[in-house]
């Protein structure tokens, strides 16, 4: 990290983890982490534009009060994919798959991953999964929900259930096999004076997200089995005729499929803290909360999955025990909020892309996490379970929380791992579209809800058409929203300035590399002396940016 | 965090590694490389604890629920048969546990004798294991169209409904039983990987952590085997 | 982690007499009539089996607490699966106030 006032232009380095090896073959066979995660990167957004299609035409559908558009089978297959190709397709992998495999070992000091060609396998079996449910896409959908409710899963459904439920259980395992690689290379891989209470919070969120693959992804894949051999073989585990309760099926479904909702912001919360640091100039207020708080959410997290059956027919005093709990997992999450904000506090702001998803993150995260302690109380969730309170929350945290902070680490991370900036004030104005487009898109939705608008149903009631019209046009802006950032993310490669190790003069091993790295990340293993986020205390700091 | 140590474009091609032939390029020390894949196998037995986890919840549901059924379906499993198969895989854990000693002490042949006991029981068992499910279709016992609820109508007199429950307790048995089956079948697929690779001395002395690692695998396999003998086979026989 | 430790035979043994003997008893118990205790005690026999096999021939006796914490968590949030979903079932005829 230079401290000279005058520094000449960054150049490119001439030997990086991108021109080490051309060919196809250099690619598809690597064993590189970083070359995985481009990988991974290219993957996941081509399935999040397809569930954006499917999220394209859910909206233009809900333009009308009347279902015109399709009918209600294929609307059903249209939310049905939209939810599968997005969570398990783009979301539950984003972050981790793309930045994490990309960073853990960087900012460790570590060379690769523990397992290198597991990182590999873990891609292909990803992709394989992929195969089978877009193979499921192609012929026909399927139209039970992302959720596969049984008794219609499991005897009832005529759509192509089982290759979707065997698409998601092989992705499961890509994942089971990143939370492995991950765990066992925090544990063993770190460079000499790394200890845990010097690690990135970056790390310590992508070690609870693996903890919460590693133990809560297996449920789901022996579910989805027994889902496929009933369905295949007869077996009658879920079957009311013959004794067969609906409702297991949901307890086990939602072990993991809770749990898999902090996998889908865990990850983006390690990024805000790495964000909002860097952007403040300042050291995170209350490391070891927002360290510890990231494990309780992912153990607390396995404590409340029956939340999502609270209208299904659980026990009342069963009910009443995971509301309880339901409360009890959002106080970490609110720990993390205000120690985000007390590092702002008299910090040194710029308000530069990243920092600006960063205010989007805290405050759609906020609104979106608030709307679930609504839920966590029985008597408001009777009333708007099942309608588009639930659907407005949910994407309020995923979208406007995980999304959000994927975008910000896109562009924070995009020097290093190009070598190449992006165009900042562009960057800005996709940011702030992407705000307007999502809030446009989703508050409606919320007041939709509570005026009792189901969630699943092609045709509404005519009184709710503004308030739909309005989020279908927010959801049109979103998409610019979106757009953007592919194109001039494009075109940076190309035409972008070239970055130099660290333009955002932040901290963190990473940053101590060329960009883009060595295959080997580090010419020589890093020593470690100091604690994470050391804004400010060092004498002749100047800022680069 | 390193002071100013921005790596000129060198890459880093890990030369200064000693030269061990076993030591992969990203690891620093053979120690952290043997106690990374260590780890990595428990950490991979956790998720197959949770695996597993979720029949034995599904078991543990249906069993209070529908006990009756079960205790029919229970008692048309041949103990004696359940009883030897826990002895045999028992024995294959024995002799797993031989083949990790044989490789720390050293002695190659020894490792393969017992790689390919192991791999007999195992076999032994899947015999065993077959003649069951064998059974099972003769009696009309497969959960689906050719499952038939007479004979525990006739012989244990339950009422139709409870008769039909006894299907849940089939789909139960066939899926835990044939999910560990081929869990059981995958450990003798990479045993004989195992055996051809010990016979080209690939686990010497220090380098054997492939085995043990396997071994722990095996071994879980066998955990599971010890609980679902019990809860399968053994439900209220008192009479 | 517990790489280098070699485990004296006569241990294997006798894990293995043990587990041979508890499976006997195991059966043989199952004839009895225990009541509730059926049950309970075939848990109780397993659970050992499992231990020992655990401890012995996984070599977690001779490990590092690391590993002894990957096999707790292990059974920790299994018991919770098993424990929160019994919870709903068990107290789904409870009456209400």
């Amino acid at each position: 990290m230079s401290t000279a006032l005058i520094t000449p232009a960054p150049t490119m380095p001439r030997d990086n983890y991108l021109n080490n090896g051309y060919g196809v073959r250099s690619w598809l066979l690597t064993t590189d982490h970083k070359r995985i995660a481009l990988m991974y990167l290219v993957t996941i957004t081509f399935f999040f534009f397809v569930g954006g299609a499917m999220a394209t035409m859910i909206r233009l559908e809900l333009l009308t009060p009347a279902g015109d558009l399709v009918s209600s089978d294929t609307y059903n297959k249209l939310f049905t994919m939209h939810g599968v190709m997005m969570v398990f397709f783009f979301l539950i992998p984003s972050i981790p798959t793309t930045l994490g495999n990309f960073l853990v070992p960087m900012m460790i000091g570590a060379r690769d991953l523990a397992f290198p060609k597991l990182n590999l396998a873990s891609y292909y079996v990803y992709l394989t999964g992929a195969l089978f449910t877009m193979y499921a896409v192609i012929s026909g959908g399927v139209d039970t929900g992302w959720t596969f409710y049984t008794p219609l899963s499991t005897s009832f459904a005529n759509t192509h259930v089982i290759a979707t439920a065997v698409g998601i259980l092989i992705a499961g395992f890509s994942s089971i096999f990143t939370g492995i690689n991950f765990i066992v290379t925090i544990h063993r891989m770190r460079a000499p004076g790394m200890t845990w209470s010097r690690l990135p919070l970056f790390i310590w969120a992508h070690y609870a997200t693996s903890l919460i693959m590693v133990l809560g992804t297996p449920v789901i894949a022996i579910t989805l089995i027994m889902v496929a051999l009933e369905r295949g073989f007869h077996l009658g585990i879920f079957d009311p005729a013959r004794g067969g309760d609906p409702l297991l099926f949901q307890h086990l479904f939602w072990f993991y499929s809770h749990p898999a909702v902090y996998i889908m912001i865990l990850p983006g919360m390690g990024v805000i803290s790495e964000l909002v640091t860097c952007f403040s100039r300042k050291r995170i207020f209350g490391y070891n909360f927002v360290a510890f708080s990231s494990m309780a959410i992912a153990v607390f997290g396995f404590l409340v999955w029956a939340h999502h059956m609270f209208v299904a027919g659980i026990s009342t005093y069963a009910a009443m025990v995971f509301s309880l709990l339901s409360y009890l997992v959002a106080i970490p999450s609110a720990i993390k909020v205000f120690n985000w904000t007390a590092t702002m506090y008299k910090g040194s702001i710029t308000f530069k892309t990243p920092m600006l998803y960063v205010f989007g993150f805290i405050g759609l995260f906020t609104m979106g996490g608030m709307t679930g302690l609504f839920l966590a109380a029985l008597g408001i969730d009777m009333h708007v379970t099942e309608t588009y309170f639930i659907v407005a929350h949910f994407h309020y945290i995923m979208v406007g929380g995980m999304v959000m902070a994927y975008m910000g680490a896109l562009h924070f991370w995009w020097p290093k791992i190009t070598g190449r900036m992006y165009p900042e004030n562009l960057a800005r104005l996709a940011a702030l579209i992407i705000f307007v487009g999502f809030n446009l898109t989703f508050f409606p939705q919320f007041i939709l809800g509570y005026l009792g608008m189901p969630r699943r149903y092609h045709a509404y009631p005519p009184e709710f058409q503004v308030l739909n019209v309005m989020s279908s046009a927010g959801a049109s802006i979103l998409a610019i929203g979106y757009l953007l950032p592919m194109i001039y993310f494009m075109w940076s490669m190309r035409y972008g300035r070239i970055a130099g190790p660290n333009p955002w003069n932040a901290k963190g091993l990473e940053w101590e590399t060329t960009s883009p790295p060595p295959t080997h990340n580090f010419a020589e293993t890093p020593i470690v002396t100091e604690e994470a986020y050391a804004y400010g205390t060092t004498t002749a700091e100047v800022q680069r940016v | 965090m390193s002071d100013s140590r921005t790596a000129a474009a060198v890459e880093g091609t890990a030369t200064a590694h000693g030269g061990n032939p076993a030591l992969l390029h990203h690891f620093e020390t053979v120690e952290q490389q043997r106690d990374a894949s260590s780890l990595g196998m428990w950490v991979f037995l956790a998720q197959e604890v949770m695996f597993f986890g979720g029949l034995f919840c599904v078991y543990l549901v249906y069993r209070l629920k529908y006990y009756e059924a079960f205790v029919a379906g229970s008692n048309t499993l041949n103990v004696p048969m359940g009883a030897i198969n826990t002895g045999v895989l028992i024995c294959s854990s024995l002799t797993m546990a031989m083949a990790v000693y044989s490789a720390q002490i050293g002695k190659r042949k020894m490792l393969m004798f017992f790689l390919a006991a192991t791999m007999l029981f195992g076999a032994v068992f899947l015999g065993v294991k077959s003649v069951e499910y064998k059974q099972k279709f003769t009696d009309h016992h497969i959960p689906g169209a050719s499952f038939s609820t007479a004979e525990f109508e006739q012989k244990d007199h339950l009422p139709r409904d409870v008769a039909n429950e006894t299907q849940i307790y089939f789909s139960l048995y066939f899926a835990m039983t044939g999910m560990h089956a081929i869990h059981m079948i995958v450990g003798m697929v990479i045993m004989g990987f195992l055996i051809f690779h010990s016979w080209r001395g690939k686990y010497p002395p220090g380098h054997y952590t492939t085995i043990e690692n396997f071994g722990l695998y095996w071994h879980f396999v066998d955990i599971v085997w010890i609980f679902l003998f019990p809860l399968l086979y053994l439900i209220s026989r008192r009479h | 982690m517990s790489a280098n430790h070699v485990v004296p035979l006569r241990v294997y043994f006798a894990v293995f007499i043990t587990l041979l003997v508890m499976t006997g008893v195991t059966t043989w118990v199952a004839y009895i009539d225990l009541g509730v205790f059926n049950p309970v005690m075939a848990l109780v026999i397993a659970t050992f089996k499992a231990v020992l096999v655990i401890l012995f021939f996984m070599h977690v006796k001779y490990s590092s607490k690391l590993t002894w914490l990957v096999v707790s968590a292990a059974f920790f949030f299994l018991g919770i699966m098993l424990t929160l979903t019994m919870s709903d079932y068990l107290s789904r005829a409870w009456p209400m106030q």
